[in-house]
């Protein structure tokens, strides 16, 4: 047992304010957004108080934010950051522009549903939207890995062999607010797995002036640069084990990119992201007890796409259902389509392979819910092109709806739902 | 009228060194460019200049850079958040014994007027409100000029543009206004024309803490419409005709840095450029030529 951290019962944002106080940060610019608050309010306290050095300076939006973040990480110093939702979208065009300067900061974001209608509940549209940009995405279940994760990431970020952004998602609400008894790091482990910031190339000074982010007219130095991006990306699947294991030595904790959970002899197997694994992993153990071979797969790592490992987990199931907490409307669930692509092919790949839409924008995925997506795997027989996604609401919840589409005058619309309802799951 | 000089008497004063090397991917007769590179011989090379979306982000170009000084290049919306995290990076850098302190850079925004008076306000506004250490240098061509033209709100009334084909309607947004109600040290207006104007408020600022913008007509052939060769003649009848004064804000406080002594007819600035030619021909707008020079008249005589 590695030991010398401490307990401590904390929220997801109060990890994440941990995890970049042990990251011995210098700077956070910050703009605030529900449910993010929480970790640059503390971060602030933490500055005021003198236990963090450097900066804490709150900026006019959440694209300035981003910009200042990039541009203190191109002159030398170890940034953090965090927004949510609408924030990291007004943010986005800021994401790809620091990727491009491959600044190795970290930036947490709390997921939230998009606007409209605006709302306050998790989903991840938001993170999805940023999927693109060449930040590396770890999306944590627990606090503990939150405040891990951040660790973690300033070691990918800073590893000469990526030099990237990395942006760490926990689920709003579900995860930003739940405490949880997490096991922190003591200072010295921290400073042990994550040593002092040393930048890969000077940054702004006068004796080495330098130019950054100029403009490239022509595509194939455009394409150079962009691929020089994915490659560097893509390197940190494999320098993610060799990170994990340095921490695991350090810290106690292992983490592979993809979580597998009862999964070795199972059938049927769930894939999904997030802190909803949680009831996941109940639903599992409900049916394992039931003498049901069923698993499931979570990806920590989505940015880079682990292909080889989810090649490997998926192969020989008979059924796989990819749960999506996002819509693309027009295509469906955005994970499904990634996971499709990283079995297309495969001789040995799963017989059956469903999408399931469900937990968009706060919504429960219930236990009904899961218990449906597996009864649904279960009676799947191969064969035929794959049904469209499923687009799961439960009895109860579709009532509720249709109280405020009767309050708000839209009877019709009631009606509509009813004949053409697609309301799995009967809790 | 001029005011009294205390850093720069004549031109020979100006520093030689030339940070700006020949060259660049920009028009022809660009002012913006001249004016850059006044402003640059006075602010000397240890400046980092961090651009918005315009011209200027031609000027670095991959591979090349006429520029010694270190370059970033932002976005269009945000170059005063980047100065904001380069300037306090250096000062984290610098406190905690990273950076010698012979290191330290001066940080300079270079903008043009469609990202200064629109998108990039809301961050600039905000590094102001902030009193970040940073010079803002905008070079107004009065449009969208790297996109071929089109209206900003920069674009003075009256004058085509790629999307106002009968004329800009409003007037100039005042962006100097904007800037002096945040109470920033210095907020000066400037013209390539006038270097030792440019170069004494450039020496002037200098010794200030704080924000500080130097805004500069930029004479712009291209979307204009003058043979490059006119530039500096357009410029200058800009200030003679006072449709461009010059002046500073120190702390708040105006002053105009020269007045002409007597005014040339507005009409003389507006005749020469193509963008304009609609007041002329097929038939001379009386109407609209005579408002447009009340709205000069009217300025002056407010001014200080």
């Amino acid at each position: 047992m590695v030991g010398g951290g401490i307990r401590k019962l904390l929220t997801g944002n109060a990890a994440a304010a941990w995890g970049a106080r042990l990251a011995r940060i210098d700077y956070v610019p910050a703009f605030p957004i529900t449910p993010q608050t929480e970790i640059i309010e503390l971060l602030s306290e933490w500055f005021d108080d003198g236990t963090l050095r450097g900066k804490f300076v709150t900026l006019d939006s959440e694209h300035a934010m981003l910009t200042a973040a990039g541009a203190a990480a191109a002159t030398g110093v170890r940034v953090f950051t965090a927004t949510s939702s609408q924030g990291l979208v007004y943010g986005l065009e800021v994401l790809y522009t620091l990727a491009g300067w491959r600044v190795p900061l970290v930036l947490v974001n709390v997921s939230r549903g998009l606007s409209a209608p605006i709302t306050l509940g998790p989903d991840h549209n938001d993170v999805l939207a940023a999927r693109d940009t060449g930040f590396l995405q770890l999306h944590a279940e627990t606090c503990q890995e939150v405040v891990d994760f951040i660790l973690l990431a300033y070691r990918l970020a800073e590893s000469p062999a990526i030099s990237a952004p990395v942006l760490v998602n926990l689920d709003g609400f579900q995860l930003s607010f739940t405490r949880e008894a997490v096991e922190l790091p003591s200072a010295e482990q921290a400073e042990r797995f994550l040593g002092p910031f040393q930048p890969l190339h000077p940054g702004f000074r006068h004796s080495h002036p330098v130019a950054q982010g100029v403009a490239v007219l022509d595509g194939a130095t455009y394409s150079y640069f962009r691929y020089q991006l994915h490659r560097a990306v893509e390197n940190a699947v494999e320098e993610f084990s060799r990170v994990a294991a340095e921490f695991a030595a350090t810290c106690g904790r292992e983490y592979a990119p993809l979580e597998l959970y009862r999964a070795d002899d199972a059938e049927l197997l769930l894939v999904m992201i997030g802190s909803y694994a949680t009831k996941a992993k109940a639903a599992i153990d409900r049916w394992r007890a039931a003498g049901r071979r069923v698993g499931l797969a979570r990806l920590r790592l989505v940015r880079p796409w682990p292909a080889a490992d989810l090649q490997r987990a998926l192969a020989g199931r008979r059924a796989v259902g990819v749960l999506d907490q996002n819509l693309s409307p027009g295509l469906g669930g955005v994970l499904y389509q990634e996971v499709a692509g990283a079995v297309a092919g495969m001789a040995n790949g799963p017989a059956v392979l469903r999408s399931f839409i469900g937990g968009l924008g706060g919504k429960d995925v219930s236990d009904a819910e899961f218990d449906h997506m597996l009864a649904t795997l279960d009676a799947a027989r191969p064969g035929g092109p794959p049904p469209a996604a499923e687009l799961l609401m439960t009895q109860v919840e579709w009532r509720q709806v249709a109280r405020s589409l009767t309050v708000a005058g839209k009877q019709e619309a009631v009606s509509a739902g009813k004949e053409g309802g697609e309301h799995a799951g009967s809790a | 009228m001029r005011v009294a000089r205390e850093h720069f008497h004549n031109l020979k004063e100006l520093p030689q060194a030339e940070p700006l090397a020949p060259g660049s991917p920009l028009c022809a007769g660009c002012g913006g460019l001249t004016a850059l590179r006044l402003i640059h011989k006075v602010l000397g090379e240890n400046v980092v200049l961090v651009n918005a979306a315009g011209c200027m982000t031609l000027l670095a170009t991959f591979p090349y850079t006429p520029l010694h000084a270190s370059w970033l290049y932002t976005t269009m919306g945000s170059a005063a958040a980047g100065a904001q995290g380069v300037r306090d990076a250096l000062d984290i850098l610098i406190a905690s014994g990273r950076l010698p302190a012979e290191e330290n850079l001066q940080v300079v925004v270079l903008a043009g007027d469609g990202s200064t008076l629109d998108m990039g306000l809301s961050a600039t506004s905000a590094a102001i409100h902030r009193q970040l250490d940073f010079w803002y240098l905008c070079y107004d061509n009065e449009a969208y000029g790297n996109t071929g033209f089109q209206l900003s709100a920069a674009s003075p009334p009256g004058s085509w543009t790629a999307t106002t084909h009968h004329g800009t309607a409003q007037r100039k947004k005042d962006i100097f206004e904007i800037w002096r109600a945040h109470r920033p040290p210095y907020v000066a207006t400037l013209s390539a024309h006038d270097p030792i104007d440019l170069a004494e408020k450039v020496a002037r600022a200098a010794t200030l803490r704080g924000p500080k913008l130097l805004l500069s007509l930029a004479v712009c052939p291209t979307g204009w419409g003058f043979d490059p060769s006119l530039g500096d003649e357009i410029a200058k009848l800009a200030i003679e005709t006072g449709i461009w004064p010059l002046k500073e804000a120190r702390d708040g406080v105006v002053r105009h840095t020269y007045r002409p002594s007597r005014f040339r007819p507005v009409e003389e600035y507006l005749r020469p450029q193509r963008r304009f030619r609609h007041l002329f021909t097929p038939q001379r707008n009386d109407n609209l030529l005579a408002a447009l020079q009340r709205q000069v008249d009217e300025y002056w005589r407010e001014a200080t």
